[in-house]
């Protein structure tokens, strides 16, 4: 549950009317293109999920820049610790040999 | 050669009418210029006092949300003054019909040039309008004008989310707080004396060509839809009264002149101005 602990505090001034409680927030996941994986585009802020869907096509695919949307509880999302870093990212660091880099392509194959 | 027995001049008559039957008698000119105008004057009405929500919504998404109907109506005003101007023949174009008439010469409904109230009253009147919109412009895709069939065709789609994301609107408002209840259905007791004059019938010419759609078909598929969400949204729905009509006319209330003293202001005190 250490995610959930980390949960954004809720309860933040929203607008013009001091008091109202922020909606929960919502990660915002758009495909480009059939064929393409959904990426992290933005998050939005919306009372349930139907209009969290509602307000990432208004403010993310305004310029016809997807196909499909998915959204998330921003909550739900469980993070590598930043502080832990160094112990999870550093050690790939000199780990070159994991790149696909070292083998020789025979010269007949155009595109791999 | 064979002789042909002599065709009696009435019986050749009553073929000729068989085989090539009269056209339908062409509805007047005018009559499809003032249709496309009112469709125009709707959606460009409703889109100018949408905007107005730009900046003051309750949240940035609804901001997003509401000048993107905007927008869409707005997009939907162009095309169809366009298509009116051309109608007309006067040489009119649709920022000429927008930007140059006076409140009398606006054919729109009286609904969309009500004021924006709260965000209540702001969405009881996209989901009551754009409900109908909707049913309109779905039933106005299959028009005998191409033109008219391909904006509504387009339009559709839009038409289509705005009724949604009001009738989602309606249902979270009216089975929301108290408050929010009660704002909900304040939008609507003021709305209600409107709903009439959305479907008052169009130009029969134009409905019997298959030109315009003819709003009183509508309105048992509208009435279906309303009572829906509101059940959904625990509404009542308001009791009938005496409908006030008169804007296809040109019999606006007070609020149409200022919308337009707003709009208009900027190409009426620098004519032709670009940027």
């Amino acid at each position: 549950m250490g995610a959930r602990s980390r949960r954004r505090a809720r309860g933040q001034t929203c607008g013009a009317q001091s008091g109202v409680k922020d909606w929960p927030l919502w990660e915002v996941f758009l495909r480009a293109r059939g064929g393409l994986s959904h990426r992290h585009v933005g998050s939005v802020h919306a009372p349930d999920a139907e209009l969290a869907v509602r307000h990432a096509r208004d403010t993310y695919t305004r310029r016809s820049e997807g196909v499909s949307l998915w959204v998330v509880p921003s909550a739900a999302i469980t993070a590598s610790d930043p502080g832990q870093s160094g112990a999870m990212f550093d050690p790939a660091d000199d780990k070159v040999y994991r790149h696909p880099t070292f083998y020789t392509i025979p010269d007949g194959i155009g595109h791999i | 050669m064979p002789s042909l027995p002599t065709i009696a001049p009435e019986v050749e008559a009553r073929a000729a009418a068989v085989l090539h039957p009269a056209p339908p008698p062409e509805p007047s000119h005018e009559r499809a210029w003032e249709y496309a105008l009112r469709l125009g004057d709707d959606a460009l009405i409703l889109g100018q006092r949408l905007s107005e929500w730009c900046g003051h919504a309750p949240a940035l998404e609804i901001d997003l949300t509401l000048a993107n109907i905007a927008l869409d109506l707005v997009g939907q005003a162009t095309s169809f003054l366009g298509h009116a101007g051309a109608l007309e023949g006067q040489g009119r174009d649709a920022d000429a019909l927008a930007f140059h008439r006076d409140v009398l010469d606006y054919a729109n409904c009286l609904m969309v040039e009500q004021p924006n109230g709260d965000f209540g009253q702001t969405i009881s009147r996209q989901f009551l309008f754009s409900t109908f919109h909707h049913l309109q412009m779905e039933a106005l895709a299959r028009s005998a004008d191409p033109t008219l069939a391909a904006i509504a065709a387009k339009a559709a789609k839009e038409t289509a989310y705005h009724a949604e994301v009001a009738a989602d609107w309606v249902i979270r408002l009216g089975d929301g707080t108290a408050d929010s209840a009660a704002r909900m259905a304040a939008g609507l007791e003021w709305h209600w004396r409107f709903v009439d004059e959305l479907f008052e019938p169009a130009d029969a010419a134009l409905v019997a060509a298959g030109i315009a759609v003819d709003p009183p078909a509508l309105r048992p598929a509208w009435d279906a839809t309303i009572a829906a969400v509101l059940a959904k949204a625990t509404l009542a729905t308001p009791a009938p009264r005496r409908a006030v009509t008169g804007g296809r006319r040109g019999h606006h209330s007070e609020h149409l002149g200022h919308l337009l003293a707003v709009m208009q202001h900027l190409p009426r005190s620098y004519p032709g101005a670009v940027w």
